[in-house]
């Protein structure tokens, strides 16, 4: 099954933690909505060294658009991981004590199988005849990762945004596997807001002729469409002050409007570079697929109320919100903590201030590297 | 004061620089599990997880306070005392304290019957507004007292509700409250006599209703 050895070592000259991806595939995959997917491939990265009673794992969770590349240096391109100030030796993540493992999603297109992926009944890319998944499946998929390691509980599963709410279905569905669970700017099921931002992204999608149903692979992607559905992610991303301190409303290379319709603000520079960025790296269908994933995640329609599903956890929680995210509200945390209160587990909760919007849990980071430190030691102590 | 008083005066040790806390330390049994009504920044709660055992939680307002109180390895969520008991069970708890912080709450009776809903027992520690200094402070100065134990001005004091212990025992009396122990402190000395004149500090270690 194992394709690439695991391989991780510190290069001396520039001293940052060089990283390899790997995959390994699984034969099948039952899914939510009956179908079952074979075989299943899964991209993944670790850091830092199991121990020997194998107590020291822990499992990162990508958000929407992320991928199995959080911390270090890949070989390929030398890009630093997505979260690669929250993972590595002496961070919130500290590689010098925990193993760390981050894998790509389950309809993503970084490695993982997803809507690109070749179907192997066909020869061709799944496109739009890829099974509709959910996060549970999502989770499914890393369970038998974990599995592969010969890991049996995890010391903690943690990610923000799409990644907080693997980390909440992991203590739900799987709560003898999971000791902690650290969920950060996320929600237990979208609200309408929510699934309308993820609809506007869809449709800019699927409006683009180029998208042709789905079926563009080997001709030309829907650019467009995906790069206007990641502008309006990114100003969901930011918050009124961030944009305002980031951009305010500067002229890009000029002194004056140019009275036409090229560029004229530096925000509208900014969001055209990342939305032209974002299709470089991304697939237009893995959109389509896991925004689906995350409007259908419902914690509560299960077992009939959010209280109901925590009901079988046994993980410590740590939750974390921050002030200025408007698109995972505080609330949306705090509803988490009381359901957890109702069931009397060990939850701890802090909002922080931050003027970064949802993008606070990537970039603003040295408050939660103190909680999220603190949280694992003492759990760890729990576990010795 | 006798000699024979003077005797009867036990020192109260510090823990962690406070002498109710050395009686909480006290009361509390091992490995019981513990809320902290008002818990700063978890100091209290890690003593007590540590040398007791205690699986120790708390709820705190300030924001600062908690990710302090998190990062040491305590369980602590930001919330409100007044609101934030109604979401957990009944006897949730084998302890719920609240030291010195029933005199800032708004509703402090409503979180009395709340902390005994969710805790079998309950240590409720609070500066007694009788003593003789917050007294004096008013009979001689005419404004609202200032003293080493109520040091605020009337205009930025976190103090909303000012009680004596006499007014505690009433409270307890009209309650039905059993107080199992109560524990008066003037500094590191216990106070035997006229609490409510003498004591700066009364703990008490109360349980449910007595019907």
């Amino acid at each position: 099954m194992l394709r690439t050895q695991k391989a991780l070592w510190y290069d001396e000259k520039i001293l940052r933690m060089m990283v390899e991806a790997n995959c390994v595939r699984f034969d099948s995959l039952l899914l939510d909505n009956g179908a079952t997917l074979a075989p299943v491939d899964v991209a993944y990265e670790t850091y830092g060294e199991l121990n020997a009673k194998k107590n020291n794992a822990i499992l990162i969770l990508h958000a929407f658009s992320g991928d199995a590349h959080a911390a270090g240096i890949g070989h390929d391109g030398g890009k630093p991981g997505w979260w690669d100030n929250c993972i590595g030796p002496g961070k919130a993540f500290d590689t010098s004590r925990y193993f760390i493992i981050c894998s790509n999603i389950l309809g993503g297109c970084r490695g993982t199988t997803g809507p690109p992926s070749l179907n192997p009944a066909t020869g061709c890319p799944y496109a739009m005849s890829f099974p509709v998944i959910t996060i549970a499946d999502m989770v499914r998929l890393q369970t038998m990762l974990i599995d592969w390691f010969g890991i049996e509980r995890l010391l903690a599963v943690s990610g923000g945004s799409m990644g907080g709410m693997q980390a909440l279905e992991w203590a739900v569905a799987y709560p003898e596997r999971v000791v902690s669970a650290i969920p950060i700017a996320c929600t237990t099921r979208h609200s309408a807001q929510q699934i309308a931002f993820n609809e506007v992204g869809r449709q800019a999608i699927m409006a683009d002729p180029d998208w042709n149903n789905g079926d563009y692979y080997g001709s030309k992607p829907p650019a467009r469409g995906l790069a206007v559905a990641r502008m309006i992610g990114h100003i969901t991303y930011m918050s009124d002050d961030s944009m305002r301190e980031k951009f305010g409303r500067r002229l890009r290379g000029k002194q004056t409007f140019g009275f036409d319709f090229d560029v004229d603000f530096e925000v509208e520079s900014y969001l055209r570079y990342r939305g032209s960025e974002f299709v470089n790296r991304f697939d237009a269908n893995s959109y389509l697929y896991i925004t689906k994933a995350m409007d259908y995640f419902d914690l509560s329609n299960r077992q009939g109320s959010l209280a109901t599903a925590f009901a079988a956890t046994q993980a410590r929680f740590l939750v974390i919100s921050f002030s200025s995210d408007w698109l995972y509200p505080s609330y949306q945390s705090q509803e988490i903590v009381r359901a957890l209160r109702t069931r009397n587990r060990d939850v701890a909760y802090v909002e922080l201030p931050s003027n970064y919007g949802h993008d606070a849990f990537l970039v603003d980071v040295a408050e939660q590297t103190d909680l999220i430190r603190g949280f694992l030691a003492s759990t760890f102590d729990k576990v010795q | 004061m006798t000699a024979e008083t003077a005797k009867r005066q036990a020192f109260v040790p510090e823990l962690l620089g406070r002498s109710d806390y050395a009686i909480i330390g006290e009361i509390v049994e091992p490995n019981t599990k513990v809320l902290d009504l008002g818990c700063g920044e978890g100091e209290l709660l890690q003593w007590l997880a540590e040398n007791k055992g205690v699986d120790a939680r708390g709820v705190e307002i300030s924001g600062v306070k908690v990710q302090r109180a998190i990062a040491r390895g305590v369980s602590v969520y930001q919330g409100d005392i007044d609101e934030g008991l109604a979401d957990y069970p009944s006897s949730a708890f084998d302890y719920v304290i609240l030291s010195q912080t029933l005199q800032q709450t708004h509703r402090p009776l409503k979180v009395v019957r709340e902390m005994l809903r969710v805790g079998r027992r309950v240590i409720v520690a609070f500066p007694n507004f009788g003593h003789w200094a917050v007294r004096l402070s008013m009979l001689v100065g005419g404004g609202a007292p200032k003293t080493k134990l109520f040091p605020y001005n009337w205009y930025d004091s976190p103090n909303i509700h000012f009680l004596t212990v006499r007014d505690f025992e009433a409270l307890v009396r009209v309650e039905r409250l059993v107080v199992e122990r109560r524990y008066f402190l003037a500094g590191r000395r216990k106070v035997w006599l006229l609490p409510n004149l003498l004591a700066e500090v009364a703990v008490y270690l109360l349980s449910g209703s007595a019907g």
